[in-house]
């Protein structure tokens, strides 16, 4: 069963299960586990980003293309969505409608960069599609009587999934998980009093429907994604990556799969860009067309670990978190060197992403298998040593080493 | 046999995760020169980038005039003195033959005499001065590529496969030129497969195979041997003769 | 009929048309840039052209300043340094710290001495910091990953994250005015007694930019061609490791090409900040987007390429920026998409990637 729904791809490492298990109980109870308006934004944009992440690890990790166009099609999801929306009325029509075009759309402009791309070479891939994207979010800023230009659309989305609707009319309890810990550091003893103090209740709003439908999409875009990579298409894009030329004399046409995966990519991007603009509500360029943005998929994508989809999980989770929350722990670092003159300014709360530059950097040069390909390594090297006999002997015989082999202990 | 100006000894190397050379020892004489004859893949270019530092030395000791140079880069091993013919050639296509023979000049302004030299060796170099190197035909730039090998007098030649591709009428311009080298006890090490061209420059002679040295001695002696030479160089070097 | 046209050119190869194709082909930058700037013609009276043209050779070689350094990097080393719009910003709030900040008053001063010697500060300074910051990038940031495209994609993505952000603690998160010197404001008003172009207004700096431009090619182009520094460079982009064969060190080589191609940028950036007249640490990154246009249009690694990408950028942007400004950006994109279709290594390749 588990092994049907993960496609075989297991975290195999235990750090890493126990970090995608938190991770995933904290999106499912979300609502349920953090009471503040603010986790409840960042958790809606984990899921959405995940997706949003994990297929520009298609591209990336798995296939070696290197895009910078990835939120152009973040944009065209959620500009599609908005816009129809803002000409049509708030309907679930006019959203089928928006998705509709949204992943027309998307896979045209795909069509086009893939075309491109058998005319220019990878390197040249990248910078083209960085000025294409560009391009386009000038376009986007420029008409600004369709697209709202630099203000942006508000989305008005149906009643269902906004804040005023009820689910259920009574409320539902909800146990915080912040107050219970805090609790439970500043007063231990008082543990009765805590959990008590921890219990919230829970609106069922349109807005909490609105999150599962982004949950239930992340994990079911996710485990597809994590399918169709363990397939023999996902092989053939390790194939291409390892070794364009190998794959393409074994009789693949690395054409075809370098545009279907770009497509691919660009669809399923545009869809997480339709979800961003319903639970956001508000659309503008700086949210889903900067190159900001772009630069933040990338360093979620590699913080995470290219190639392992997994990755796309923990990276997102672990960005998203660090941009709401790093600036908190800055802020009280700063509190403690305030007044010195330059350091100040380099731990200021607004100072996140000059440290997330560092982290991000060292982490190129020494865990450039990111966070999923580190934690990996390490499990395998525990198993290797935990192993000991079999394993060992079947190296020792191949480095013909003379050292006497470790006796596996108990 | 003159002392050695450079020394190979259990020399190890690998290509990517290929291991190539598996401890080659190979002494080549001063003021001679020596071929370094084998098949195709035996790893004779790859010993001679390994001298060069170009592929990665793993294990071994290589001695220029009695001084390690394993793990040296590239560019200090070309000024101790070494100079190297790549069998691409290595010519600088967008240059002239000018601008060509101008960088190997590594010291300075070339000098003119010996410029005149390497000229009566190459004619064809002085006809084509300010043409861009690119526009030479492939025996002209062979002739460039080991006129830059020799614009300053450097202490070793390496020279890779210098007949590679080329007419006959060229291949006896070549040799004369190395006849005349030797003249001057220029010491060369030449990478070959082609055993009459070999036979008629080799002083010393080295035959690899499988990433070792299989055989080393005169040149002389191996041309009377027959046998020997069936053995060595078996059919891959027949079909030259 | 088009059968017997093809047999006509062929017997005539020197028809117009024959030397017209000839002259597509084989100088496409000059065809291009003919094309630029005669088609504008149709659409704008003469006055109009010519003052659009001239602010469009000034951003071109102010474009071309700040994109040669990242040709030549790419041309020499392998290496795509998508960091190099940081140098940009980097180079534009130094010379901006001397402009507005230490000499302001020379600047100000309106005398052409005083407003020369701020000028050739603000530049040296600009060109001073980014260049020793370009020795560090290049040691610290670039050379573990020589060889490897996708790494130094990324690690100079974050690179020029951390400098974006330094810019941001040094000088603050706000945008900086930067005034013109008092000599450089205003414009130069051709006579009205000219034919046809008679009353064509010239902004000064452009004018000054424009000149400063060419001098920094001739410059370029001298060092390249004539000097030993010059040949080695382009042996280093046709084939690096037979330039080290020869005995030269490459590395010293790729150092000393990647601080001047910092220093440049910074140069670049001091000059479009006045251009501007305002600054933000973002500048670089929207920057960035001609400047890949610009290398991709002229061929990675190719000066002359890039000179002449730049200047079609240039104008291309300033024509566009006239008739429709919406679509300044797309078409500056269009150009290029058009470009690699026509002729995917660019406009003068020197290297096959």
């Amino acid at each position: 069963m588990l092994n049907a729904i993960l496609s075989g791809d297991y975290p195999r490492s235990r750090v890493l299960t126990a970090v995608l298990l938190v991770i995933l109980i904290c999106l499912a109870l979300g609502p349920f586990l953090f009471p503040s308006t603010r986790a409840f934004t960042t958790l809606g944009m984990i899921c959405i980003f995940i997706v949003v992440v994990a297929s520009y690890d298609v591209m990336l990790g798995y296939t070696h293309i290197v895009s910078f166009a990835h939120t152009m099609f973040f944009g065209i999801g959620a500009y599609a969505v908005a816009m129809v929306i803002a000409s049509m009325g708030s309907s679930f029509g006019a959203i089928g409608l928006g998705v509709l075009a949204a992943v027309l759309a998307a896979t045209a402009l795909a069509l086009l960069l893939g075309l491109l791309s058998l005319r220019v070479k990878a390197i040249f891939f990248a910078l083209v599609t960085l000025a294409v994207a560009f391009a386009f979010m000038t376009l986007v800023n420029q008409l600004y009587t369709v697209t709202g230009g630099e203000d942006g659309l508000r989305v008005r989305v149906p009643r269902e999934i906004g804040p005023a609707f009820r689910l259920i009319e009574n409320d539902l309890y909800g146990f915080s998980i912040t107050t219970f810990l805090g609790g439970l550091f500043t007063q231990p003893w008082n543990l009765g009093e805590v959990i008590r103090e921890s219990v919230y209740s829970v609106r069922v709003t349109g807005r909490v429907v609105m999150y599962y439908v982004c949950f239930f999409f992340g994990l079911t875009m996710f485990l597809l994604m994590l399918r169709m990579m363990n397939s023999p298409f996902g092989r053939v894009l390790q194939a291409i990556r390892e070794n364009e030329f190998r794959a393409e004399a074994l009789g693949y046409k690395t054409v075809y799969y370098r545009t279907a995966t770009v497509v691919l990519a660009a669809v399923l991007t545009a869809l997480a860009g339709v979800l961003f603009a319903l639970f956001n509500r508000y659309v503008n360029p700086e949210n889903t067309l900067d190159f900001e943005l772009m630069v933040f998929i990338l360093l979620m994508c590699v913080i995470g670990g290219m190639g392992t989809m997994y990755g796309a999980v923990v990276g997102a989770a672990l960005f998203l978190l660090a941009e709401n929350y790093l600036q908190d722990l800055l802020a009280v670092l700063g509190g403690y060197v305030e007044g010195v003159p330059l350091v100040s300014g380099l731990v200021g709360p607004e100072r996140w992403l000059l440290w997330f530059g560092v982290l991000f950097v060292l982490s190129v040069y020494f865990f450039p298998k990111g966070i999923v390909g580190q934690l990996r390594l390490w499990a395998d090297e525990r198993r290797r040593r935990a192993a000991g006999g079999d394993e060992d002997q079947s190296d020792r015989l191949q480095q013909g080493a003379t050292q006497p082999a470790e006796q596996p202990k108990g | 046999m003159s002392e050695p100006i450079l020394k190979l000894s259990g020399v190890h190397a690998d290509i990517d995760q290929y291991h190539i050379l598996h401890g080659v020892d190979l002494v080549v004489p001063k003021g001679e020169l020596t071929v370094l004859l084998g098949r195709n893949g035996a790893g004779k270019s790859t010993t001679l980038r390994t001298i060069m530092g170009l592929t990665l030395l793993r294990k071994g000791s290589l001695t220029f005039k009695g001084e390690s140079i394993a793990g040296m880069p590239t560019p200090q091993i070309a000024r101790k003195g070494i100079a190297f013919v790549p069998e691409s050639m290595g010519i600088f296509a967008l240059l002239s033959v000018r601008e060509n023979m101008d960088l190997a000049a590594v010291s300075g302004p070339i000098d003119e005499t010996r410029l005149e030299w390497v000229f009566g060796l190459f004619p064809p170099l002085k006809r084509f001065w300010n043409r861009p190197a690119g526009n030479l035909s492939g025996g002209q730039k062979q002739m460039l590529a080991i006129a830059r090998a020799i614009i300053e007098p450097r202490e070793l030649l390496l020279v890779d496969e210098p007949t590679k591709g080329l007419a006959p009428a060229i291949i006896n311009d070549l040799a004369g030129a190395f006849e005349e080298l030797k003249e001057q006890h220029a010491s060369i090490l030449l990478v070959e497969q082609n055993f009459n061209f070999s036979k008629r420059l080799g002083q010393s002679v080295a035959v690899m195979d499988d990433g070792r040295i299989v055989h080393t001695g005169q040149m002389a002696e191996l041309a009377e041997n027959d046998e020997l030479q069936q053995e060595l160089l078996g059919l891959s070097l027949g079909a030259h003769q | 009929m088009s059968a017997q046209d093809d047999i006509l050119d062929q017997e005539t190869p020197q028809g117009f048309r024959q030397r017209f194709a000839d002259f597509r082909e084989n100088r496409p930058h000059l065809f291009l840039l003919a094309v630029m700037v005669l088609v504008p013609l149709f659409f704008m009276n003469p006055v109009t052209w010519l003052s659009l043209t001239i602010s469009g050779l000034a951003m071109g070689l102010m474009l071309f300043i700040m994109a040669s350094g990242m040709t030549l990097t790419f041309g020499l080393m392998g290496v795509l340094n998508l960091g190099h719009g940081a140098f940009i910003s980097l180079g534009a709030f130094a010379g901006a710290t001397v402009v507005v900040f230490w000499m302001g008053g020379h600047a100000g001063s309106g005398t052409l001495g005083m407003t020369l010697i701020a000028l050739l500060a603000a530049f040296i300074f600009a060109m001073a910091v980014a260049g020793s910051l370009g020795l560090l990038f290049e040691r610290f940031v670039i050379r573990p990953v020589y060889g490897d495209h996708l790494k130094q994609i990324l690690v100079t993505v974050g690179g020029a994250i951390i400098i974006m952000e330094m810019i941001h603690v040094i000088w603050g998160p706000n945008e900086i005015p930067v005034p013109r010197p008092d000599l450089l404001r205003g414009a130069m008003i051709l006579d009205d007694t000219v034919p046809l172009i008679g009353g064509v207004a010239v902004e000064t700096y452009r004018l000054a930019a424009v000149l400063l431009g060419l001098a920094v090619y001739a410059a370029m182009v001298w060092v390249i061609e004539r000097t030993k520094a010059g040949i080695l460079i382009r042996a280093g982009v046709e084939n690096t490791e037979m330039v080290e064969v020869l005995g030269y060190r490459i590395k010293l080589l790729f150092l000393g090409v990647f601080v001047a191609g910092s220093a440049l940028a910074g140069l670049g950036g001091a000059m479009w900040s006045m251009y501007q007249e305002i600054i933000t640490a973002h500048m670089g990154e929207t920057l960035m987007i001609s400047v890949i246009v610009v290398i991709i249009l002229g061929g990675l690694g190719s000066i002359k390429g890039c000179f002449y990408g730049a200047i079609l950028v240039g104008l291309i942007n300033l024509y566009i920026g006239y008739l429709a400004p919406t679509f300044a950006a797309i078409a500056t994109v269009g150009l290029m998409v058009g470009i690699l279709m026509w002729r995917p290594q660019g406009l003068i390749p020197v290297i096959k990637v």
